[in-house]
């Protein structure tokens, strides 16, 4: 077992371990946490496979940005275990189909029965690129060249999808005061302070 | 005494030999490893003195001065008194993860000097994806800040993780988006590359033609540390410390190492990308080959300690942004900026104005 096979069963087991952490572990912030750790995992896997683009843009935008707004959203839940907990039979045969279910399309797709979507067949050809591959740039170019419109409509849809959450949780409570930075910035001191002059007082006494 | 000195390096490479090639491999990047970070915790310790002695001028007084000449043992005095304080861990915290939140706050800061090259071809790893790599790295470094503020299970505390979640995410964008700029001007992901695109001298360097994008980043670079004036993480005098405010001795100290060692990252990343790095000045000004126009190491140094000062001078001088006008910077003012700046560098770089690589 050369050092990559010994790396490659290092992670596989952490995103084994880690994503069985996420569905067991109790608290769901560890919850989170476990799932952050198996993209990590994954990511390892990536770079392995020479995805090193893939791989690094999963933690930048999974670890980095998406898993940091769910774990705030988590933090903040006012966690009551014991309920949570409850209705764990009843859920268990929903569940369990699901899990068949994405068990069994996984070995269709890429497992030695069915259609050969994912390519497997060839697998055993693929050849290690030199160090001065760039995954990087194999991606842009075939994204900009081939793949451009869908790539296109990908990222309109995105767009129209970011506009969208914005408008539906955006509102206006009519008792919320709200300020103007720029207004602040501009107020000069006549605005708010008179100086005025008066002769000093003389006592009498 | 000659003889004795080659029978020594005779055994040691006779020692070094005997080791199977991959430990040689591996023993060669620790010790790069090695050579990278001891300097780089000496550089962290005094820059805490740095910044009490300069704030200290700033603010007409001296500072310390006490242990040492001058005080310059001040920070192994400190670092001495922080390793023999008893960590304490609160009762009704979640103490593994308490434990493990100031590690994951220093661990990418310490990480990302792998692709960070010092002088032409002096890098630990000399990888395509570096900006990439360096820009993930910055990004994860907010779950040391969130998980120790949780993981304290204290108000304060978790006040202070939700204003940094929410800071990191924001100048976060901002920071991708100017890097998006450098990228486009060099054309090339490679740290090293980038600093080679702006050869040429004071003018060539990638300051001028992304002069926006530039503060963009410096700016959401002291956002992204926390420091002054957007530490609302910290805010002692709204929220006591913040994150930290459970932490004691050793926990604590190593939350600080991670704020110097990304205030030192940050300066040199920009450094790199925005004043080419090793890359003299004066290139093209003086006749080839004098020393002034030579590439050297120490411009390196001197422009990331520029950089490095200018963090000490905005914490003496900017008093703190309060939360919403943060917000509001990052999303309203910097983001649009930012794609701005990108559409005009797009046409500079179709109509071919200024030094663009492609």
């Amino acid at each position: 077992m050369n050092i990559t096979d010994f790396l490659f069963f290092v992670f596989a087991g952490l995103v084994i371990a880690a994503a069985l952490g996420v569905v067991l572990s109790r608290n769901p912030v560890h919850s989170v946490l476990f799932l952050i750790l198996t993209f990590f995992a994954c990511s390892a896997i990536w770079l392995m496979l020479e995805a090193e683009f893939l791989a690094i843009t999963l933690v930048l935008v999974y670890v980095g940005a998406v898993m940091v707004l769910f774990l705030f959203v988590v933090m903040m839940l006012d966690i009551n275990v014991a309920k949570m907990r409850e209705g764990f039979v009843n859920y268990l045969p929903v569940g369990a189909l699901f899990a068949v279910a994405i068990v069994a399309a996984m070995i269709w797709v890429v497992g030695p029965v069915g259609p050969d979507v994912m390519g497997t067949a060839s697998l055993d050809q693929a050849v290690r690129h030199a160090a001065d591959y760039s995954n990087t740039e194999a991606l842009g170019e075939i994204l900009y060249t081939d793949y451009v419109l869908p790539f296109e409509i990908a990222a309109v849809i995105l767009l129209v999808a970011i506009i969208a959450a914005i408008a539906l949780t955006l509102r206006r409570r009519p008792t919320t005061k709200y300020q103007t930075p720029g207004k602040q910035i501009k107020v000069k001191r006549n605005d708010r302070l008179k100086i005025i002059k008066m002769d000093a007082e003389v006592s009498n006494d | 005494m000659n003889e004795m000195i080659d029978n020594l390096l005779a055994t040691g490479l006779e020692l070094w030999n005997w080791f199977p090639a991959d430990w040689q491999t591996f023993l060669l990047i620790l010790g790069k490893v090695v050579l990278i970070l001891v300097p780089l915790m000496l550089c962290v310790a005094y820059i805490t003195y740095a910044e009490r002695k300069i704030i200290g001028y700033m603010q007409v007084r001296i500072g310390p001065n006490r242990v040492g000449p001058r005080g310059w043992l001040q920070p192994i005095a400190d670092a001495m008194k922080l390793l023999f304080k008893e960590v304490i861990i609160p009762t009704r915290s979640d103490r593994f993860l308490f434990l493990l939140a100031p590690v994951l706050s220093i661990m990418p800061a310490l990480a990302a000097w792998a692709v960070i090259p010092f002088d032409r071809g002096m890098v630990l790893t000399d990888v395509n994806a570096g900006l990439l790599y360096i820009l993930a790295l910055t990004s994860i470094g907010v779950y040391g800040v969130i998980i120790a503020g949780w993981a304290s299970n204290s108000k304060y505390a978790i006040l202070s993780s939700l204003r940094v979640g929410a800071q990191i995410v924001a100048y976060e964008i901002a920071m991708g988006f100017a890097l998006v700029g450098v990228l486009m001007a060099s054309g090339s992901l490679n740290m090293g590359d980038i600093v080679e695109g702006q050869a040429g001298g004071i003018s060539s360097w990638y300051i001028w033609p992304l002069l926006p994008l530039f503060f963009v980043y410096f700016i959401s670079g002291v956002a992204e540390t926390n420091r002054a004036p957007f530490d609302v993480a910290e805010g002692e005098s709204e929220i006591v410390a913040g994150f930290h405010v459970e932490y004691s001795g050793m926990a604590f100290a190593v939350f600080f190492l991670a704020e110097y060692a990304n205030i030192i990252l940050i300066s040199s990343l920009t450094a790199l990308m925005f004043l080419g790095g090793w890359l003299s000045p004066f290139e093209g000004f003086v006749e080839a080959g004098h020393w002034l126009g030579e590439t050297h190491i120490f411009w390196f140094f001197a422009k990331a300690c520029f950089f490095a000062f200018c963090f000490l001078w905005f914490r003496a001088t900017f008093p703190r942004y309060r939360y919403d006008q943060i917000m509001r910077l990052g999303w309203k003012v910097f983001i649009p900026v930012t794609i701005v700046w990108l559409f005009v560098e797009a046409v500079m770089v179709v109509a071919e104005v200024g030094p663009w690589a492609v």
